[in-house]
């Protein structure tokens, strides 16, 4: 068992994934020479020689055509995106091209490739620098989607990304990659799809992603103190979604708050909401609620973008005052 | 400019000049190929011509839906560049596909019944006229938006260079394509990255419905663009399959031994509209009746017949590929629908389509 850092945790859950499988490349901007803009990938080129880690021009384009080119003949590919919100000039490669490719040749087609990307807010960039772009990935069938909170998580979903034969997008949390954690010594591998429930409870259940989880672990504790005993659910993966650790939570505890750090509409919470008012109706003791960045641009003052993202305050007293 | 004084006559394209193509080059005759080969590619000519023609007449049947986009008048540089192919390289081609797929071996039948809409479609219905893909014969992908494939193609040569297969890459684009950004990003990484990949341009002189000279700064889209990406600039007669054919084999024989990329622009013209709801009313008419006569398929019979093939040989073969295609046609309509079961499947790899747990 040894600390580590959720940054470090990316390098180190990739060359894991390097030692196994000597097929394994990775491309993208600045991620050799420079270990990546934000330190993510330091040391791999040290590791692996430069015929497997290797920079390219600033082109999104042609590195996730690249990655789907060379994955539909054989070599799986980690692609790396240097900020989620550059999947947008990608987008036809992600949506149009990998997600689509399998079903519409009958199968014949198979692109296992990893798309890291930087997501989320935080670290007071702006709008084009900020987004949490999980809803955009979501919502494109044909991709799978991930997002630890944990380098514990780093390490175990980017192997199960990694050995996934499908294109998974694998969303690591800005403001979450100084956070330290343990990581347990050997091979880390989990399984896409899997929720956690990072705390149990009784009272309610809360839904998180991401950099939300501590949030609303924090606001759990707080909870805990007004006699409010919350569930909480580290969702981990969107797609494939783990709906049943969902339902059976909501099941003991009859109460579903979602905690999104996209902005509102059509945010993944939205989706859960259905599902749960579909399925589980007579479970609800009350409405479902989503906590959410609300539907605007991320500014870029710190005072605006803490206004912005859900905050452990603002889950705290979102959820104190339908729960009173 | 206001309404009184704008003149549509002004944009009526079909009243441009004409731009007229450079008469036929017979000392091509001379091109170093093997009689037996040049019987073989007046024979895939002849497939991919009769296979268009009667993709376009079951448009117009209703029995094929959407869209479709046929290389009528294409067919010498789908037919150069597959011969020059070894049965392992790797096609990438646009949503213009048909003849690229069939150039690369895959059989009629199930590219008819795909056009379909049929279960036993190459696709299993699934994709449809713009997707045509078999990996099995190296064809791995018809890709319908513009420029993304030349990027993926280059995914193909890259993984090709990792493995040491000496695999070369080729991928067909149109001249439009020159235009998107996809095109520059795709041909500069493979610039950089040395890649075994060829990118052929059929500048067919028309970005859909547009001519291509009004919205490109340069004559040649492609080759007047190589140069940006320290590149040879390469311009063929896209007409003449023994031209085609030639400068194929120099550039994927360069590719093949490490020579990095090439860029080539085939200039042709097709003979039918963009698409299948395009009757293509705005080419000048003297600029389209210039190159219906000089067709790849009347150029390369005048020239078997230079080279002393008799006359009876030609029409055997053009004989026996209407009778494949009829067959073709005849097994496409008398298969049935897909599966029902098929629309959940494939979209992941365990086959099924499940987003849930």
């Amino acid at each position: 068992m040894a600390e580590m850092s959720y940054r470090d945790a990316i390098a180190y859950g990739i060359a894991q994934e390097m030692r196994r499988d000597p097929r394994l490349v990775m491309l993208g901007e600045d991620i050799a020479a420079a270990g990546g803009v934000f330190k993510t990938t330091v040391g791999l080129l040290e590791q692996f020689g430069p015929d497997r880690v290797r920079d390219t021009p600033i082109s999104e384009q042609a590195i996730l055509g690249a990655a789907m080119g060379a994955a539909m003949t054989g070599i799986p590919v980690i692609a790396e995106i240097m900020f989620s919100d550059f999947i947008a000039v990608c987008f036809d490669i992600l949506a149009n091209q990998m997600a689509k490719t399998r079903y519409m040749t009958g199968g014949q087609v198979t692109v296992p490739v990893v798309i890291r990307t930087h997501n989320g807010g935080g670290a007071r960039f702006g709008a084009q620098h900020s987004q949490s772009v999980e809803n955009w990935c979501m919502m494109i069938p044909g991709l799978k989607v991930v997002a630890p909170s944990t380098p514990r998580d780093v390490v175990g979903l980017m192997a199960a990304a990694v050995r996934d034969p499908d294109p998974v997008v694998f969303l690591e949390h800005k403001s979450l990659l100084a956070t330290k954690g343990e990581v347990p010594e050997g091979e880390i591998v989990d399984e896409l799809g899997v929720a956690k429930v990072v705390r149990e409870g009784t009272d309610c259940t809360i839904v998180a992603l991401a950099l939300m989880v501590p949030r609303a672990l924090q606001a759990a504790e707080r909870l805990a103190a007004e006699g409010i005993s919350a569930e909480v659910i580290d969702l981990r993966s969107l797609v494939p979604l783990d709906t049943q650790t969902i339902l059976s939570s909501v099941a003991k505890t009859g109460r579903l708050f979602t905690v999104e750090e996209n902005p509102r509409l059509c945010g993944w919470g939205a989706e859960i909401a259905s599902i749960v008012g579909h399925e589980a109706f007579w479970d609800l003791d009350g409405p479902v609620v989503r906590i959410t960045t609300p539907h605007i641009p991320l500014p870029a003052a710190e005072t605006l973008e803490d206004m912005a993202i859900p905050s452990v305050d603002r889950i705290y007293k979102e959820i104190v005052e339908v729960m009173d | 400019m206001s309404t009184e004084t704008f003149d549509p006559q002004l944009l009526d394209y079909s009243n441009r000049p004409p731009r007229l193509p450079s008469p036929p080059n017979e000392a091509n005759d001379r091109i170093d190929i093997p009689l037996d080969q040049r019987m073989r590619m007046y024979e895939l000519q002849q497939e991919l011509r009769q296979f268009e023609k009667r993709a376009y007449d079951l448009f117009m049947q209703n029995l094929v839906k959407g869209t479709s986009h046929l290389s009528l008048g294409m067919e010498a540089v789908a037919t150069g560049f597959a011969m020059a192919m070894r049965r392992d390289d790797y096609t990438f081609a646009t949503y213009r596909g048909h003849a690229h797929t069939l150039a690369r071996g895959v059989p009629m039948g199930p590219v008819m019944a795909e056009l379909l809409g049929r279960g036993t479609g190459l696709l299993g219905g699934k994709g449809g006229s713009m997707h045509l893909t078999s990996v099995e014969h190296g064809m791995m992908g018809s890709y319908a938006i513009i420029g993304a494939h030349l990027c993926i193609a280059n995914g193909a040569a890259w993984s090709a260079q990792m493995r040491g297969s000496d695999q070369v890459t080729v991928a067909f684009f149109g001249d439009g394509t020159t235009n998107i950004g996809a095109f520059h990003e795709a041909i500069n990484f493979a610039a950089i990255w040395k890649l075994p990949i060829v990118f052929v341009c059929e500048n067919n002189l028309y970005m859909e419905y547009t001519p291509i000279d009004l919205v490109t700064p340069v004559e040649h889209p492609a080759a007047d663009r190589a140069a940006a990406y320290g590149l040879e600039r390469i311009v063929v007669d896209g007409n003449d399959a023994d031209e085609v054919y030639d400068t194929a084999r120099r550039l994927i024989e360069k590719a093949r031994s490490g020579g990095g990329p090439s860029l080539v622009e085939a200039v042709t013209y097709r003979h039918g509209g963009h698409s299948r709801a395009d009757p293509g009313k705005y080419r000048p008419k003297e600029e389209v009746d210039a190159w219906l006569q000089r067709d790849p398929l009347t150029l390369y019979h005048q020239r078997l017949l230079r080279l002393g093939v008799p006359e009876i040989e030609l029409t055997k073969i053009a004989q026996d590929v209407a009778r494949r295609v009829d067959e073709a046609t005849e097994f496409a309509k008398s298969s049935p629908p897909p599966d029902p079961e098929s629309l959940m499947t494939d979209v992941w790899a365990d086959g099924g389509s499940s987003w849930r747990r």
